[in-house]
């Protein structure tokens, strides 16, 4: 009783200071100075036409490489969390609860269809809304498709970890390149701009995007893959 | 518009906050951070709105002339994008050692662990 009142006064304080932030909150009117640099610097500099994906991959790319990590270290830990538990269970793999019929057919059909939308939304991450992660979130999911059509499935932790290393090691070479030819790690004028807003444009951005968008669909798939051996196995 | 979507953010980090704190079941509380998590998410886009203004994609509709005076800010996106990614790194993590807790424990009941407790 005491626990949650105090909770309660906490989040009512806490709620007062929310309140207080909205009421002072007045939205710009105006583009700030960083925001306005990147609106009309990114078409001629960067040459993509999605202005995110040009801070994110070429602009702020540094933190980018970060992030990608960030979710490498995350998948690993799950892995070397979960590993113990594979291990002493593998010898009752044998019970047999086969999905639906419905549930394995559509998954036969879905899964390639899913594979080649994750493919074109990290593909044109710089001309329309999407990108790498958000491409390797699709691909993910068609790994948790597969996982739910057959539960003992199994997944060869040696292939999606030969993808992972690939992309990323591709990845910091891509942005190693940019030091040698261009103005500067993950520089994405390696390659010509191109023509604005067409597929082959704004330098290696589609390139660092695929790579990014393999590496993330590999990292979710292990962790779906780590968390799913738990389960039953 | 914005306040709309501010006061949505807020209300979810509220909520998230109290479901933290008040359940004792550990996949609760997984759930009310990802609720909290969204709603930090949400007020941060909502910053970058501007009212009549459309998205920081250049094409036939927003020339690259006229870009800065007709796109919203594009930097909290950038942010977001990465929380979003950050988000589900530690979701999955926090479920991994729940996953770990329940093994060890047989229970996923908070107050169930008083190892720590003083």
């Amino acid at each position: 009783m005491v626990k949650r009142l105090t909770v309660s006064l906490l989040l009512v304080a806490l709620g007062l200071i929310f309140t207080a932030l909205l009421l002072g909150y007045t939205p710009d009117s105006e583009l700030n100075q960083s925001g306005r640099y990147y609106a009309e610097h990114t078409a001629q500099d960067i040459g993509a036409a999605n202005i995110v994906t040009a801070i994110i991959v070429t602009y702020r790319g540094l933190d980018t490489l970060g992030e990608v990590t960030v979710l490498f270290l995350t998948a690993t830990i799950i892995g070397l969390v979960l590993k113990q538990e594979q291990r002493k269970h593998t010898s009752k793999q044998a019970q047999s609860d086969s999905s639906s019929e419905l549930l394995s057919t559509g998954s036969r059909l879905l899964i390639p269809l899913i594979l080649v939308m994750g493919a074109y939304v990290f593909v044109n991450g710089h001309l329309t809304p999407g990108g790498g992660f958000q491409g390797g979130a699709i691909i993910a999911s068609a790994t948790l498709l597969m996982l739910l059509s057959d539960p003992m499935r199994r997944f060869s932790h040696r292939l999606i970890a030969i993808i992972e290393s690939i992309s990323g090691l591709f990845f910091v070479l891509i942005g190693l390149m940019g030091i040698f030819w261009a103005g500067g790690f993950l520089d994405n004028r390696i390659l010509s701009i191109g023509e604005f807003g067409s597929l082959f444009s704004a330098g290696a951005i589609p390139i660092i995007y695929s790579f990014i968008g393999l590496k993330v669909g590999a990292e979710f798939s292990s962790m779906l893959v780590s968390l799913s051996e738990t389960e039953n196995s | 518009m914005v306040y709309i979507a501010m006061a949505t953010g807020f209300i979810l980090i509220l909520m998230g906050l109290y479901g933290a704190l008040t359940n004792s079941n550990i996949l609760r509380m997984i759930i009310s951070f990802t609720i909290a998590n969204t709603g930090v998410n949400v007020v941060l886009v909502a910053v970058g709105y501007m009212h009549g203004r459309t998205a920081p994609i250049l094409n036939n509709a927003v020339s690259v002339a006229e870009a800065s005076a007709r796109i919203i800010d594009p930097v909290p996106q950038a942010l977001v994008l990465t929380a979003i990614v950050i988000g589900l790194g530690v979701t999955s993590l926090m479920l991994a050692y729940a996953y770990k807790l329940f093994v060890t424990k047989g229970t996923l009941d908070i107050a169930k662990f008083t190892e720590l407790k003083w």
